[in-house]
């Protein structure tokens, strides 16, 4: 008896890029949710991509769409409420919105893993992490209750917590904010995936315990050479860890950049307010800058520029225009690898 | 652990104390004399009432009756005499209440299995079309009281369907006690469904049951693992005090479908003013009840680690 | 105390950050309180219109029973009308509904026996919310020893069995007026509110705003009853509101065992139909829909009320 082996359509990791697809293309993606008091439009056509070993940096505050858009990827969005009308999300070149939810259920966690914000009520209160740790392996590797274990404490050590064999068995509310969020990172990395994908991951934490969990994630990704979305808020967080950055604001990407770059010359109003709004060292004394107005309401975007009500340099053309979001070149027309700004006046902003 | 449940035995004590008081005065310190109806409207002699009366210790001020009454139930389980019957509570209670036991135990398992089922099947579809007409359901149950619902039975399956006896002789027989297991299980049914279907839907919008998700579990095992667990905690707890109510509630369901159980043998001391049996039977639903509270306590620790008593 | 832990577990576990969408800010224009919110959820419910539609027939037929019939509930005429059938076509005359042993208008009976399980229904969740929500804020707010005593207080009422504990009160009563079956009600029902109101005045005691009350010197009882009282209605007007219902089933189940109201009321109507079940089906068929309409009109309200009023809900 011949037995054809199930052919797994996904080429082998660790080798995104080399043929040029990247290893997590978003395009176009649209997401609403369709509410009682009407549809917000939570995701307007973003476009991003990462390659293994990259660390894309999603920016953006809360209502941006940047979380949206990750729990898209995942496929964990609620549908209902939740609709995506348009767009591609593609994994090593593939579509996962139109693969079966079979397929789509074997890349999450395998393929494609996600680390939450808050660690204490996204593990589940009444079973032990152990257990929730070792599911990974029973239920994707299938292996025993035994080996499962096993595999969790391993696991548990190499996040670094400490006496990991004799805590394999306690619940989650029995560690430390710190220690949780490295169990949750531990479950992501479980099965060594292509991609992680970082919601808000140290938020939740004590400016302290945070670097610590940065860096851990930093290095295991490093590793593992491993592609990561790291979605924040916090431009600090980024500065360190991240390859390049894309800036959202209402559903949309308004600024892409290299981070380096982006924290020199930011192309978009709304960028450079973000920046201003960190308090810093050598401007101790004087009034800290910050944005004024309110984050737009979904369901009545302004037209136009969504930032337009808030931006300092809005003119006419931004209240009925929507920009698109263009490559970003130097005064001489070179172009600037890697950069793009969805504001009418990025040449004024970056440049004068 | 061990010195939790010393300390709910300890507050047991003022309440079960309380309870029986309370029931004894209700009892004695109304009007109307048990050894007076026992004679109807003829009416005894009154040396062989006062007679009865002192071999009763009803001539005694209630607060000595109580705390004979008490001496002898702690001291030699003795529950009293049946006046009209003679015999002890004791014995009464050995005949009605297994078959309560059997009853409560029948209803139990209804409400249990259909109510879990029913309450999972609405919160999974919370907000659709299933859960609204689950949820319709369970509010008419809820709506219609026991008899009501005892009488439709009857009428439909016993007499115009004939599928059902129409009484339970033989309380062995579970075909009989089906239909009252239903009458008595309907109302808490409802209630296990109402509460099943809310914390069902309450948790699938956990953030744990979205890691589940994330982790590419299985949907029957993002389901049956880590929903059920969560969801099900408040439901056994409502479940474990719920047996002292099949227990004690059973009065209209037995006497609609001529049942002589403990619901029963109450009502007919109620009427009849049988202080002894009366106070007996109800001590001992109270315990019932005060054990089922301490056992449900106890459960929840078991099932949800993150209760520690101190 | 464990019921604490599980209360504060419960409110930790439902306020984790909600799912999928972090939904804009209200708009600044229309702020919105607990109250009006639950207002616009509740025009918008259809269980909650139903009910309230219901409710204010039920209403009118307690205070106005002449509109809607005019015969006398309680003569009957023997000779012409023993046992009669319903004469469905006859919408609203008085052998629409049939007749009964007695020879008595089964129509005017269910109109006149509506005010009795009305009367009984307000009458004892009034008694019931007034005496259960005192003991319940004197235990919650004062705690230590005050909470002992009233909790082993309530935890004793509790622990009888209602329907056993009122039968045996009203047993004791020759003459079953409205008041004595209010009382008897009221005298096992309490425990529930105070139970409920004893939680939420515990929780509403550690807010912010009751300390800082507390420091501005405001007395006890205006912290009492202005600062924690608001705040501690919604969870005490849901269980009232439901339980309004179980009353007026409790007092049909006391008439149907012998114990309830004396005079016109759907219970004894229905305990006596019980009597001609293999006969005449409409005399306890029509006083039973009767009352499964009624209570489950004030229960339907109940829920629409929790639905509105529980954020966690939506």
């Amino acid at each position: 008896m011949t037995t054809i082996e199930e052919v797994v359509p996904v080429p082998s990791p660790r080798d995104g890029g080399t043929d040029g697809t990247p290893l997590l293309e978003v395009r176009d993606l649209h997401v609403e949710f369709h509410t009682r008091e009407g549809v917000v439009k939570a995701v307007n056509g973003v476009n991003y991509s990462v390659n293994a070993g990259e660390t894309l940096a999603v920016l953006g505050e809360s209502g941006s769409g940047k979380s949206v858009t990750a729990q898209a990827i995942m496929g964990i969005l609620d549908m209902p409420p939740a609709k995506i009308p348009q767009g591609e999300i593609r994994f090593r070149g593939q579509d996962m919105l139109t693969m079966s939810g079979e397929d789509r259920r074997k890349i999450r966690g395998q393929r494609i893993a996600m680390i939450f914000q808050d660690a204490l009520s996204s593990l589940n209160p009444v079973l032990s992490v152990g257990y929730q740790l070792g599911e990974m392996f029973r239920v994707h590797q299938g292996l025993s209750k035994k080996e499962a274990k096993a595999k969790a404490i391993e696991l548990m050590d190499r996040v670094k917590i400490p006496a990991a064999a004799a805590r394999v068995n306690d619940y989650p509310h029995q560690f430390s904010g710190g220690m949780r969020q490295r169990i949750m990172i531990a479950m992501a990395l479980a099965l060594e995936p292509d991609l992680i994908i970082a919601d808000e991951p140290t938020t939740a934490l004590d400016v302290t315990v945070q670097a610590q969990v940065m860096d851990l994630l930093a290095e295991l990704q490093r590793e593992y050479n491993m592609g990561l979305i790291l979605i924040t808020h916090d431009l600090g967080v980024v500065a360190d860890v991240a390859d390049k950055i894309a800036v959202m604001y209402a559903g949309r990407i308004v600024e892409r950049a290299p981070v380096h770059e982006l924290y020199k010359r930011p192309a978009h109003p709304y960028t450079r307010g973000l920046l201003d709004s960190i308090p810093r060292l050598d401007q101790k004394g004087q009034e800290l800058y910050a944005i004024k107005g309110l984050p737009p309401n979904l369901l009545r975007v302004p037209s136009g520029c969504a930032f337009n009500p808030r931006c300092p340099k809005a003119q006419d053309v931004c209240r009925t225009q929507v920009p698109d979001l263009l490559p970003v070149t130097e005064q001489d027309g070179t172009e600037l690898v890697g950069r793009a700004s969805a504001c009418h006046f990025w040449k004024e902003t970056i440049h004068g | 652990m061990g010195r939790y449940v010393a300390r709910r035995l300890l507050q047991m004590i003022p309440v079960f104390i309380g309870t029986t008081l309370l029931i004894f005065l209700m009892v004695y310190a109304l009007p109307g004399d048990p050894v007076r109806g026992l004679f109807g409207d003829k009416g005894g002699s009154p040396q062989v009432i006062a007679q009865l009366r002192h071999q009763y210790g009803l001539d005694q001020p209630i607060l000595v009756q109580y705390w004979h009454y008490m001496k002898n139930m702690i001291l030699h389980g003795d529950f009293g005499t049946q006046i009209a019957s003679g015999r002890p509570v004791t014995d009464v209670l050995g005949d009605a209440f297994p078959v309560t036991l059997r009853l409560g135990a029948l209803a139990f398992v209804i409400e249990f299995v259909l109510g879990i089922a029913l309450g999972i099947t609405a919160g999974l579809r919370a907000g659709r079309v299933t859960d609204n007409a689950i949820l319709l359901v369970t509010l008419l149950l809820i709506s219609v009281p026991v008899f009501v619902l005892g009488y439709i039975l009857k009428v439909v399956f016993a007499f115009n369907l004939n599928w059902l006896p129409p009484n339970v002789n033989d309380s062995t027989n579970i075909n009989e006690l089906l239909m009252p297991a239903i009458v008595l299980a309907t109302a808490s049914l409802a209630y296990v469904t109402r509460l099943t279907r809310t914390s069902i839907a309450e948790n699938l919008r956990a953030d744990y049951i979205r890691t589940a998700i994330a982790k590419g579990l299985p949907k029957r095992r993002v389901v049956g693992v880590h929903l059920m667990r969560n969801s099900l905690i408040p439901v056994i707890t409502y479940l474990g005090t719920d047996i002292g109510a099949l227990m004690g509630g059973a009065v209209v369901t037995e006497g609609l479908f001529n049942i002589q159980g403990v619901g029963g043998t109450i009502a007919q001391s109620i009427v009849r003013r049988e202080g002894t049996t009366l106070v007996g039977l109800v001590t001992i639903l109270v315990i019932v009840y005060l054990l089922a509270n301490l056992l449900v306590d106890l459960l929840y620790a078991v099932l949800d680690p993150r209760i520690r008593y101190a | 105390m464990p019921d604490v832990t599980k209360t504060d577990i419960k409110n930790a576990v439902a306020s984790g950050p909600q799912a999928a969408l972090q939904l804009p800010e209200p708009k600044p224009e229309k702020s919105r309180s607990l109250w009006g919110d639950a207002w616009g959820d509740l025009r918008r419910s259809w269980i909650f219109i139903v009910s309230s539609v219901l409710i204010v027939i039920l209403l009118l037929i307690t205070f106005f029973p002449g509109w809607f019939t005019g015969v006398d509930p309680t003569s009957g005429d023997l000779a012409k009308h023993f046992l009669q059938k319903p004469r469905l076509g006859n919408i609203g005359s008085p052998d629409w509904l049939g007749y009964d042993q007695q020879g008595r208008s089964v129509f005017a009976r269910v109109i006149y026996g509506t005010r009795a399980s009305i009367a009984v229904g307000f009458g004892t969740t009034i008694a019931v919310t007034v005496v259960g929500g005192l003991v319940g804020m004197i235990a919650g707010y004062f705690g230590g020893i005050v909470d002992s005593v009233l909790s082993r207080l309530t935890d004793v009422f509790f622990g009888i069995p209602f329907l056993l504990g009122t039968m045996v009160v009203l047993n004791s009563f020759q003459d079953r007026t409205t008041w004595v079956v209010i009382g008897a009600l009221s005298f096992f029902g309490w425990t529930q509110i105070a139970r409920v109101m004893r939680g939420a005045v515990i929780t509403t005691k550690q807010a912010d705003y009751v300390h800082a009350a507390q420091a501005l010197g405001a007395s006890t009882p205006r912290i009492m009853f202005r600062h924690i009282l608001p705040n501690t209605l919604a969870p005490v007007i849901v269980v009232a509101t439901i339980s309004l219902g179980i009353y007026i089933s409790a007092e049909a189940t006391l008439s149907y065992l012998g114990l309830g109201l004396n005079g016109v009321s759907w219970g004894n109507d229905i305990s006596d139909g019980g009597n001609q079940i293999r006969v005449a089906q409409w005399i306890m068929l029509y006083p039973s829909i009767m009352l499964i309409i009624t209570v489950l009109a004030f229960i339907m309200l109940g829920e629409a009320v929790r639905n509105a009023l529980d954020p966690k809900m939506r």
